[in-house]
């Protein structure tokens, strides 16, 4: 068990090294620090305005160890990545972990309601369509859920800001409000839209799970033991699909960190999703490289952390 | 360069994609497999097919194209610019700016149109006609999906066969890659390629190619493992067929339903992501998503412009459900595994 978990955290230890390198390929040597430069102070910046920029940035030294072992810009993405240094913005200098703790608490105010609500509404769907399989109702399911991937997420939103916030006003169209009273209603709109966006893809991958389960042999000996059709659904069906239906889930939680890009940008709230739609308007190479970096790390430690959680849970993972 | 602008370049692209077509056309009706793969398919999913068809035909109407032939007093129209066939079809249909889908005058000022049979869709901010522009979109659509495939795929099928078959350091290597690629959020991963990148065509296509390629080439790579154990492709090993041989034989066309699987799956995706870069403003000009984004704002003008996200909106619409709605009848008929529950 010792050593199933040390590979693990040693694979999740290379992966988040890889990813570093590769963010380092993108951002020093496909655009170089004087690109960045450039797009920050204008193409007309005389040379010193430059190279005082990429002073104060820490951009002046030589991309790799064997120009300058001491100096050079890989170590130093490294190093800085690693310690969680992020720096400043590239566009208007500020402190990039300022802005990442001040946008957690309203992106997660947004995903953790549409991670719960997305949940309590896909799964008794699925399970409804699955116990009506192969007869028309689970057609008309499929159907329905194709016709909601079909459709591309700017229109619901665009379309739900049209409808609900400017001909019927039930809410505001956007903005955010961090107090208790007010928040309930910033947040309506968006988190609606979130899931009307989300439950068409959520319900034929529930449903392929639970039709997985549905042909095993468990359930031919429940039915065959008398069992009802709801009942196997709900007890043996249902119980057995936690697993996978839980891996699903355990690895979307980093990511509610991360904020709903899309929606927060829209609906005007202040999480790490605007920020990220920001830096891309403003060419903010720095943070972008930043949210890349937080995004595969919280994905890598999902992943690992459901990897250990399977061995400590299930002994034949570990041995293999 | 007078050969390699970029309309013959285009036209060049088109016939090799329907000498292409042709080609597969051929293989698929000499091949029992095959045919009876599509023939199940078009009993299935006849309605989808026909709307993917019509597309196609747009798109293709869109992507020939020559110069001359233009009248001197067309509006809007460079006199050497290259024209598609569908470009020719809309040639008068400028007005001054916004008019209603089916209006007799102007959105303002109320003067008479200047195309005599009207717009069926309104004209946009500009006065181009929203049919038309919609109707081009389909073929921006299908350079994204096509395009990006035509290089994500063959790098998935490159990288995964060779991985799968070889094994040893270079498998160790693409499985890191893979994992190292996965582990970064895609939505980002793409942003910041076309970040670094620039913003055009080609690089949106390039990014989205780059994010997309990694779950085909962790299937291809799964499928050739277990392929290569398997007793012909260990006999064809014994005889001293080449590895090569064994590969484009025997590999290959066992992992072509797959390829046609994914192919059809991701194209959807392809297309829906780029309405998402447009409205980030790094999408391809002319597509649907940048009408959409473009349209924002005409829905808080008094009274509504609503005819231009319509009819962006239904275009793509109708063109990812008819992709999907096929994909999953493809799925259904060429995956083994899931042939036997239906």
């Amino acid at each position: 068990m010792g050593a199933y978990v040390l590979r693990r955290l040693g694979y999740g230890v290379g992966v988040v090294l890889g990813v570093l390198f590769l963010l380092f390929l993108l951002f020093f040597t496909i655009t170089a620090p004087e690109d960045i430069a450039r797009k920050a102070l204008g193409d007309k910046a005389p040379p010193e305005a430059i190279q005082t920029w990429l002073e104060n940035h820490e951009y002046d030294r030589p991309l790799w160890p064997w120009q300058d072992w001491d100096e050079n810009l890989l170590f130093d993405h490294y190093r800085k990545m690693l310690t969680f240094d992020f720096g400043v913005s590239d566009a208007d200098d500020s402190p990039i972990i300022d802005r990442i703790k001040a946008g957690m608490g309203p992106s997660l105010s947004l995903t953790v309601p549409l991670l719960v609500l997305g949940l309590l509404i896909s799964i008794p769907l699925s399970l409804l369509v699955a116990f009506f399989r192969e007869t028309y109702i689970d057609r008309m399911g499929v159907f329905l859920c194709v016709l909601a991937m079909s459709v591309s997420t700017l229109l619901y939103i665009i379309g739900a800001q049209f409808l609900i916030g400017k001909v019927l006003r039930w809410y505001p169209i956007s903005g955010f409000d961090a107090s208790l009273a007010m928040l309930p209603r910033f947040l309506a709109l968006p988190v609606l839209v979130g899931l009307i966006s989300g439950v068409g893809g959520d319900v034929r991958f529930y449903r392929t799970v639970f039709l997985e389960e549905s042909n095993r042999d468990f359930v031919r000996t429940a039915r065959a033991k008398g069992a009802g059709e709801a009942r196997i659904m709900v007890f043996h069906v249902l119980r057995n699909a936690m697993i996978p239906i839980l891996t699903r889930v355990v690895l979307a939680i980093p990511f509610l960190f991360m904020g709903a890009l899309l929606l927060e940008a829209f609906f005007g709230i202040p999480g790490l999703g605007s920020m990220t739609v920001d830096a891309i308007q403003s060419n903010d190479f720095s943070t972008m490289r930043t949210m890349v970096y937080i995004g595969s790390l919280l994905f890598v430690f999902g992943q690992v952390a459901t990897d250990i959680s399977y061995g400590l849970v299930d002994p034949r993972v570990s041995v293999e | 360069m007078s050969w390699l602008e970029p309309h013959i370049l285009s036209n060049l692209v088109t016939l090799g994609l329907l000498v292409g077509l042709v080609f597969a056309a051929r293989v698929v009706r000499a091949q029992r497999l095959w045919r009876e793969a599509a023939v199940e398919l078009w009993h299935r999913r006849r309605f989808a097919i026909l709307v993917v068809g019509v597309y196609l035909l747009i798109g293709l109407a869109d992507s020939i194209s020559w110069t001359g032939g233009v009248p001197e007093d067309a509006v809007g129209v460079l006199p050497n610019a290259p024209l598609s066939i569908l470009d020719r079809a809309f040639l008068d249909s400028r007005e001054a700016s916004y008019s209603a889908p089916f209006a007799d005058v102007e959105f303002y000022g109320g003067d008479a149109l200047r195309h005599p049979g009207g717009h069926p869709l309104g004209t946009d901010i500009l006065g181009r006609d929203v049919f038309y522009l919609s109707l081009k979109g389909a073929r921006v659509a299908l350079l994204i999906g096509g395009l990006t495939s035509l290089i994500a795929i063959p790098l998935a099928l490159l990288f995964g066969v060779c991985a799968g078959y070889f094994g040893g350091r270079f498998d160790d290597f693409v499985f890191f890659l893979i994992s190292t690629m996965a582990s970064m959020p895609s939505l980002l991963l793409l942003i910041a390629l076309i970040m670094v990148m620039g913003r055009s065509t080609f690089s949106v296509c390039i990014a989205l190619a780059v994010t997309g390629w990694v779950g085909f080439c962790r299937l291809t790579r799964a499928e050739t493992l277990k392929l290569r154990e398997l007793d012909y492709i260990q006999a064809a090993r014994a005889l001293g067929v080449s590895e090569a041989k064994i590969i484009f034989r025997h590999i290959l066309p066992n992992l072509a339903h797959l390829i046609v699987i994914t192919f059809v799956l991701m194209f959807s995706g392809l297309v829906l992501s780029e309405a998402v870069l447009s409205w980030l403003g790094i999408g391809v000009d002319g597509s649907w998503g940048q009408m959409i984004d473009g349209a924002r704002d005409e829905l808080s003008r008094q009274p509504v412009v609503w005819w231009n996200i319509a009819a962006a909106g239904s275009a793509l619409f109708g063109l990812i459900l008819a992709v999907n709605s096929v994909g999953d009848a493809v799925r259904d008929v060429l995956d083994p595994r899931t042939a036997r529950e239906s």
